[in-house]
């Protein structure tokens, strides 16, 4: 009996005492977990989740302290990556409409150049000057909206980014086997 | 001369159809009362419009100038008058309208003086540069600059004949009546890329097209023979097979180099042209025509089938209606069946890389069999040209797995259509692997985008707290000058009371006034 | 669907009967050395399949009529039967059935989804759960049709001298008894070469298989590798020692040897994706076979071997992927 309430608790020790070794001793040094939330975040910095962008979402997600559905933009899908990353379960954020990316843009006979949208701009996609026109680079807008509502002669409107051979896409197949319910 | 035939792996041998439009000369269609000419009709670049609504145009006369390097011209097909320049449908799969010149014939058909250019004595440059002003590009199907390939310097140009794809027979034709031309086309790009060995594959199902090229290839025209210099020039046939007439296949075929598909070609020193792309090129040098026409075969559900040589710009519709197309026809594809789409939207215009459309109904194109579960079988993975496994992609396809798809090597896949093609389960692979490759690029993109909105928001951020640091070290030290300069301010002003003070003391009459004025100050 | 819009005529259907076909020689044979008797095993586990094909698709919400006339279940059915003893109780047969079609294949996805060989699947769970029936199989000439159906139907199996072990069986149990393999192959047991009987239906496959192999439907790695596998196996232990273990020739023709080589490894559903991989696969299968049937307790070794090497058809996969175009070295 005592024989083995040794032995036993020997294996336990020299395990434990390997394991703690190899924890400590093959310690992968890993992406810091908020960078890793932040690399599968869309980075339209739309601030909708309710912290001012991407990075401080995924600072908050890393700390616990969040949702992890919150992000509009990036959808269910994103959603289920930090979900495999975190180990945590999944939350439909419910029925949202899938938005085709938007760009800002400013009507150029309308604006005033008081610079606002250029200050709320999260990527500095806006350039102008006071008193003068403003312009969105298209190419940097992330369509986070955020230029909207500063703008005092609500010049600024979202535009579809036009379709083109070259980023339009094909459907998934949708012959086959389908559930006859 | 290495005349040992090679065989790739893969392949399939589907019927072939060719006799309904190859048994006709070369036709020549009514010009339609409107031709839409998209800017875009090369695979790399655009064109730029220099006409204007309302001029008038000479056929041949350049209406759009290469735009950077990659761009190809493109050129009026007939003499008239721009009407307008907007969006027009284009012959895409996606159905998407591109930018267009439209110009309503006048009904002359002048053609512009023509300059052709001896190859023996033009530089190297000026015959490349006459090329891409030509608006010449890879008349396969996949409208891939020619300029650019004939700057490449290469061992071994290889002129593709194969014609591979059931029902078309545009090649075919040509060969047969026009071989003299492709012959010299040849010639003068074996000048400029200075290929030694220039091998014209064609399939052995063309035996009129093999047997009127060799005859080309021995009266060669004295300026191709002087082009050709010391090379060589070998008429290879080669078996009917599909997909020999993709590039990398027919290499494999004629010279027994498998080229793998992430590599270009010339780096084993090899370049491929079209014959239909070799005719052009005579047509644009030798005769100084730019190209403002190209041979389409009309097949399938139409009452007159045959080899139409179309103006550019010409709306399908009009060709179709020429060629009589039949009233039970359901769709019409452009390109050949394995690897050509539905044409969405039948008001698009013919373009350089339209080489066939084939008029579908249910009895020549029946609807495929409905989808069955796969059961790894196999037949895929022996039809492949390129030695994928097509079922490990389509399981990885399917559950939207892209990491799986590329492992299994999804880039490689030339979208031939052979795996769907044997597949006893009636599954579109094609479609899926389409699909996969699509979703994974804009994937990438959106990646590329979302790293850069990363870095553009750090960068802002970063911005925002040295300018909040800067602005508060500035108070900061505004406010210790404040600081001192009150003190100093302070110390002048004890200072002048001492003195006021001295003062009234000797001056006892003066304290009342002067008592209120530092009350101020202070 | 956008390309290509032509199809070769192929339908799994097709493939699935010419398999059906292919077995008709070996089914013959058995029909010529044991009576009748399978025929009514046959059609018991087609009824079933068919039945437990359909019941599971309604379940599963699928179509219907697609699935079920691909053939594949008939296919799973007269595998079944023909792997276990032609004079089993129906109730095994139908259990076997259901073990195939439900346990092994639908609970993973259904057909395509099942790393697992629904047959020999079938095969494990009965000859577990019901050892006895399992080695009770008939002698050349020793049962009647009458007394297969009584059996079939369920009637009292106190009846001796019908049924007898299998050539293996005897095989592994005279060797157990520290007999010699020559002294053993004299027994009435024992014909030209293998299981008396057996041979002839070995010889049935055989020509089914040469069948699939011209019309192409199975691959020629499958079957060599198998045979390959474990007539290596037989061929070295036979050389080293004659009296303990039996000749190559005894194990192809005893037993399942020839079914499996050519309609139980070539499942391609569970097997590997590579010719390589294939190869390496129906190796292992072979080899394993050899030692279950030299050291084991079981009558046949086959269906476990075809299980342990279908758990690691994936790491097979991920060994012997196939070379990108331009560099192929994936030949074996």
């Amino acid at each position: 009996m005592l024989a083995a309430i040794l032995i036993m608790t020997g294996i336990a020790l020299v395990l434990g005492a390997t394991l703690g070794y190899a924890a400590v001793y093959f310690k992968v040094e890993g992406n810091p977990l908020a960078e890793q939330i932040d690399a599968i975040l869309p980075q339209t910095q739309c601030a909708q989740c309710g912290y001012p962008g991407c990075k401080p979402y995924a600072e908050a997600i890393a700390k616990g302290e969040t949702e992890i559905n919150l992000c509009t933009p990036g959808g269910d899908d994103n959603t289920r990556k930090l979900a495999e990353l975190l180990g945590r379960e999944f939350k439909p954020r419910g029925a949202l409409v899938e938005k085709l990316k938007t760009v800002a843009l400013i009507d150029e006979q309308t604006c005033i150049g008081c610079t606002l949208c250029i200050q709320a701009c999260p990527v500095d996609a806006i350039i102008g000057s006071s008193k003068q026109m403003h312009t969105v680079v298209s190419r940097y807008c992330t369509g986070c909206e955020l230029c909207l509502p500063p703008c005092p002669v609500d010049c600024i409107s979202m535009v579809e980014e036009p379709r083109t051979p070259q980023n339009w896409r094909w459907k998934y197949p949708v012959t086959g086997l389908r559930v006859v319910a | 001369m290495n005349l040992k035939i090679f065989t790739p792996r893969g392949g399939v041998h589907p019927d072939s159809h060719k006799t309904e439009s190859s048994e006709t000369p070369i036709r020549h269609v009514p010009m339609p009362p409107r031709l839409i000419i998209p800017l875009i009709q090369g695979s790399q670049g655009s064109a730029r419009t220099i006409v204007t609504v309302g001029d008038k145009v000479l056929k041949g006369q350049c209406i759009g100038e290469a735009e950077g390097a990659d761009g190809t011209s493109i050129h009026a097909p007939t003499s008239g008058t721009v009407t307008e320049i907007g969006r027009y449908p284009m012959a895409h799969p996606s159905g998407l309208s591109s930018q267009s010149i439209v110009i309503e014939p006048d009904g002359e058909n002048h053609w512009i003086t023509y300059e052709p250019l001896d190859p023996t004595t033009a530089n190297r440059d000026e015959l490349i540069l006459r090329i891409q002003a030509s608006g010449i590009v890879g008349m396969g199907g996949a409208v891939f600059p020619s300029h650019l390939k004939a700057r490449s310097k290469i061992n071994t140009l290889v002129i593709n004949g194969a014609e591979c794809e059931p029902w078309m027979t545009g090649d075919d034709r040509l060969m047969r009546e026009r071989a003299a031309n492709i012959v010299s086309g040849a010639a003068v790009l074996a000048h400029l890329t200075g290929a030694q060995q220039t091998l014209i594959g064609i399939e052995d199902n063309k035996p009129e097209a093999i047997a009127a090229t060799r005859t080309a290839v021995d009266d060669m025209e004295p300026v191709a023979r002087e082009c050709l210099g010391t090379g060589k020039m070998t008429v290879i046939v080669v078996p009917t097979r599909y997909p020999t007439g993709e590039r990398k296949q027919l290499i494999h075929v004629l010279t027994g180099i498998e080229i793998p598909p992430s590599d270009r070609v010339t780096k084993f020193g090899i370049q491929c042209f079209n014959v239909a792309t070799a005719h052009a090129v005579c047509r644009a040098l030798l005769h100084g025509e730019p190209m403002v026409s190209r041979i389409v075969t009309v097949t399938g559900n139409v009452k007159r089938p045959g080899n139409y040589e179309t103006p550019l710009g010409m709306p399908i519709a009009d060709l179709l209606a020429f060629c009589g197309v039949k009233p039970n026809t359901t769709h019409v594809l452009m390109g050949g069946p394995m690897m050509g789409f539905t044409l969405p939207n039948l008001d698009a215009p013919v373009t350089k890389g339209c080489n066939c459309l084939i008029a579908a109904s249910k009895e020549l194109f029946p609807p495929p069999p409905s989808e069955q579960p796969c059961i790894r079988c196999g037949e895929c993975v022996d039809a492949c040209p390129v030695n994928l496994q097509p079922f490990e992609l389509y399981w990885a396809s399917r559950a939207k797995n892209f990491d799986g798809a590329k492992y299994h090597r999804l880039f490689d896949c030339m979208e031939c259509g052979c795996c769907a093609y044997v597949c006893p389960a009636h599954i579109p692979l094609v479609d899926y692997f389409r699909y996969a490759s699509s979703e994974i690029r804009a994937r990438d993109e959106e990646q590329k985008a979302a790293d850069q909105a990363r870095m553009r928001f750090e960068f802002r951020s970063s911005r925002l707290e040295r300018e909040k640091a800067e602005k508060s070290a500035r108070l900061a030290a505004r406010a210790t000058e404040t600081r001192t300069k009150s003190a100093a301010d302070a110390a002048l002003i004890a200072a002048a009371a001492e003195r006021v003070n001295e003062q009234a003391q000797i001056e006892p009459s003066l304290q009342d006034n002067a008592a209120p004025l530092y009350d101020q100050q202070t | 669907m956008t390309s290509p819009h032509i199809r070769q005529p192929a339908s799994v259907q097709r493939v699935m009967t010419t398999v059906l076909v292919a077995l008709l020689p070996g089914i013959a044979a058995y029909v010529w050395q044991f009576g009748a008797g399978i025929l009514v095993n046959l059609v018991i586990a087609t009824v079933s399949a068919l039945a437990a094909e359909a019941l599971v698709l309604r379940l599963r919400k699928r179509p219907l009529w697609v699935t079920l006339s691909d053939g594949s279940a008939i296919v799973t059915a007269w595998l079944v039967a023909l792997i276990l003893p032609s004079i089993a109780p129906w109730w095994l047969t139908v259990a076997g059935v259901l073990v195939a079609i439900i346990g092994a294949k639908h609970l993973y996805g259904g057909i395509g989804q099942n790393p697992f060989n629904p047959a020999m699947a079938a095969y494990c769970a009965m000859i577990v759960a019901y050892p006895a029936l399992m080695s009770q199989w008939p002698s050349v000439d020793g049962v009647d049709f009458a007394t297969q159906l009584h059996l079939i139907l369920g009637g009292s199996r106190g009846i001796d001298g019908i049924t007898g072990a299998t050539a293996l069986d005897t095989m592994r149990t005279g060797l157990h008894n520290l007999g010699n393999v020559q002294d053993i192959l004299t027994s009435n047991t024992f014909g030209y070469a293998g299981g008396r009987g057996w041979e002839w239906i070995a010889a049935g496959y055989v020509v089914g298989g040469v069948f699939l192999l011209a019309r192409r439907i199975i691959p020629w790695s499958l079957p060599l590798g198998f045979i390959v596998g474990m007539g290596v196996m037989a061929s070295v232990s036979y050389l080293i020692a004659p009296e303990s273990f039996p000749s190559p020739l005894f194990h192809f023709a005893s037993g399942g040897t020839m079914l499996a080589a050519f309609f139980i490894v070539t499942d391609p559903v569970t097997c590997a994706s590579s010719p390589l991989g294939k190869f390496i696969f129906a190796l292992g299968v072979g080899i394993i076979t050899w030692v279950i049937r030299a050291f084991g307790v079981y009558p046949d070794g086959i269906a476990f071997a075809v299980l342990l090497m279908n758990i690691c058809v994936p790491f097979i996969n991920r060994a012997t992927p196939l070379a990108p175009a331009g560099q192929r070295k994936d030949r074996p």
